[in-house]
């Protein structure tokens, strides 16, 4: 593993379930990939053949640095760029909670890929509800942002992401919740702080 | 500011093997004038092609001796620690065929009758363009290009290389370019074209002979063109109506700034540019279309395609849009090819990617320095 790999390894644990999840050679789509780190990591360790679709100006140029392929788009403008059924998982990490037209975005994610995967801070994790019970807005390592700054507009539980599928015809297949680098199993909802789903269309 | 390669000295190759065009002309021998920059490795794997444009030539970068102020087009991005960096790259910059420059064109002495070819140098292709510069790097010892990069018509010989010679280059970069013109775009070159072919000067491509150049088309040509590579917002912005006197004349003499600049733009072209050369370039933008014979299928088209892909865009660009690159990009992403596509936010419209837009830049910059790194594997 290079340096890189292992560096990317302890800082972004969560990421740990996602490449988890996704068998050598596969390939990838990768939205909102931000400077490409996660893309690099699966391509250094599980050999993908990937894209990252990013919209942020100096985002391009770290993934370009980085040596990942990255398409220019605004996610919320849709994926026409690609076909159908064109990649074995596409990735959403971080990026949900942050969409305009989540719903489309994830009807787009299974029309384009297989099976998606999508990781987002759990607003349900106990932290998160103590600032509400104190009358503020959380501010924590998962979700930076002050209210007047933040991008995120969708922000959600484990219950909510859950019920969203059912009502979308969206099968979870599985689901891996963290709370910094350790795996929640007792009442994730409340105890984990990050969330990662692999789903694929029930119909 | 990183320093320019400084003196520069063009120079010629012979060709003495007969070029078979696409049109099933044949040209027996010809010339082609180039300019090299940096040093080619031993292994032979660092050098680039730049590819020019509708009015470019092989004076990309640099100045020629006494002449300090005649930079080469591309001086900004080419050159000792530029995105295109000399330092590290053999960088090889040519006049095409039917130029105006100093390779074989339309206004060169045909040695079978000892008059210019005039109308009778032969229609010519981005393909055969691309053969040509194949033979050149042939004579050079270069086997197989780092990178071809152009912008607009360069790049879309740039997208030729990887399709006509796909052993022969590892990356291929499309600035403003298109896979191909839409009916719009060769309109546009229509028009242009028609300026030139009724100006009583033209005499069907043969003025030489009779001394005269039929500077009134090219201008017109040339003013309608440069309306094109603008932004609506840039000449809002640049000239927006101010006029030249501060009263309204009422009457057809220039009373707008616009109207002033375009004049001065299209007699400055036509006092150094070649008639017949902007006819076939014109030409050359139309014919290309490399789905032409995959049953217009672009997909099928890249599938011979291996290199790998940076494709540019610029927001404000109508002449060769954001949608035209991502047509480009597409047919690489169905093939599964290693692309990368920006588009940079910029308000200079087509004429963008000739200017030193920062993001533009680190862009290049962060592409090629990795290309840099392969070479030196």
């Amino acid at each position: 593993m290079s340096q890189f790999s292992a560096q990317f390894e302890a800082e972004r644990p969560d990421f740990a379930a996602i490449a988890a999840w996704i068998p050598k050679g596969s390939s990838v789509l990768d939205l909102g990939c931000g400077d490409g780190s996660l893309l690099r990591y699966l391509k250094e360790t599980r050999g993908v053949r990937g894209y990252g679709v990013e919209i942020n100006d100096l985002d391009i140029v770290s993934c370009v640095f980085n040596g990942v392929n990255v398409i220019q788009n605004d996610l919320d403008a849709g994926l026409s760029d690609f076909e159908d059924d064109s990649f074995d998982f596409v990735i959403l990490s971080q990026t949900l909670q942050a969409t305009r037209h989540t719903e489309a975005i994830i009807k787009e994610m299974l029309r384009v890929g297989r099976e998606g995967i999508v990781s987002f801070p759990n607003f349900g994790y106990w932290k998160n509800r103590l600032n509400i019970l104190n009358g503020k807005m959380p501010v924590s390592r998962e979700l930076p942002y002050q209210w007047y700054d933040t991008p995120n507009v969708h922000l959600c539980t484990l219950h909510d992401f859950e019920d969203f599928c059912r009502r979308c015809s969206v099968s979870i297949t599985e689901r891996s919740v963290m709370c910094g680098e350790r795996e929640v199993r007792v009442l994730p909802n409340l105890f984990g702080s990050t969330a990662v789903y692999r789903f694929q269309s029930s119909i | 500011m990183d320093k320019s390669v400084g003196i520069v000295s063009a120079q010629c190759a012979w060709f003495d093997t007969p070029l078979t065009f696409r049109s099933g002309a044949v040209l027996p021998r010809y010339e082609l004038v180039y300019e090299t920059y940096g040093t080619l490795n031993a292994q032979g794997s660092n050098a680039i092609l730049i590819c020019h444009a509708l009015s470019g030539n092989h004076h990309v970068a640099g100045y020629y001796a006494g002449d300090e102020k005649n930079l080469g087009w591309w001086d900004n991005m080419v050159g000792p620690g530029k995105p295109i960096n000399t330092d590290k790259f053999f960088v090889v910059g040519l006049n095409n065929l039917g130029g105006c420059h100093g390779s074989t064109g339309p206004a060169s002495i045909d040695p079978l009758t000892g008059q210019p070819y005039g109308a009778s140098f032969p229609v010519i292709t981005v393909q055969d363009w691309v053969e040509s510069q194949a033979r050149l790097a042939d004579l050079l010892g270069i086997k197989k290009f780092a990178a071809v990069i152009g912008g607009s018509l360069g790049g879309m010989q740039a997208l030729q290389w990887s399709l006509a010679y796909p052993e022969r280059v590892a990356h291929v970069l499309a600035i403003a370019s298109a896979p191909r013109l839409t009916a719009q775009n060769i309109a546009f070159n229509d028009v242009a074209r028609n300026a030139i072919l009724t100006d009583p000067d033209f005499h069907g491509g043969n003025y030489y002979q009779h001394g005269v150049v039929p500077t009134r088309g090219l201008r017109l040509a040339r003013m309608l063109g440069h309306i094109t590579y603008l932004s609506d917002d840039v000449m809002a912005d640049k000239f927006g109506r101010a006029l030249r006197t501060d009263q309204l004349n009422y009457g057809y003499e220039v009373e707008f700034q616009i109207e002033s600049y375009l004049r001065y733009q299209g007699d400055k072209f036509a006092a150094r540019f070649d008639a017949n050369t902007y006819l076939l370039m014109t030409k050359a933008l139309d014919y290309f279309d490399p789905a032409h014979d995959f049953g217009g299928d672009m997909n099928k088209a890249f599938s011979r395609a291996q290199a790998d892909f940076l494709v540019i865009s610029f927001t404000t660009d109508w002449r060769f849009s954001p949608q035209r690159s991502r047509e480009i990009v597409q047919p690489l992403l169905h093939n599964r090819r290693n692309v990368s596509y920006a588009e940079i936010d910029s308000a200079h419209g087509h004429d963008s990617f000739l200017m030193d837009e920062p993001q533009y830049m680190d862009v290049m910059r962060a592409y090629l320095d990795n290309v840099a790194k392969e070479c030196a594997r």
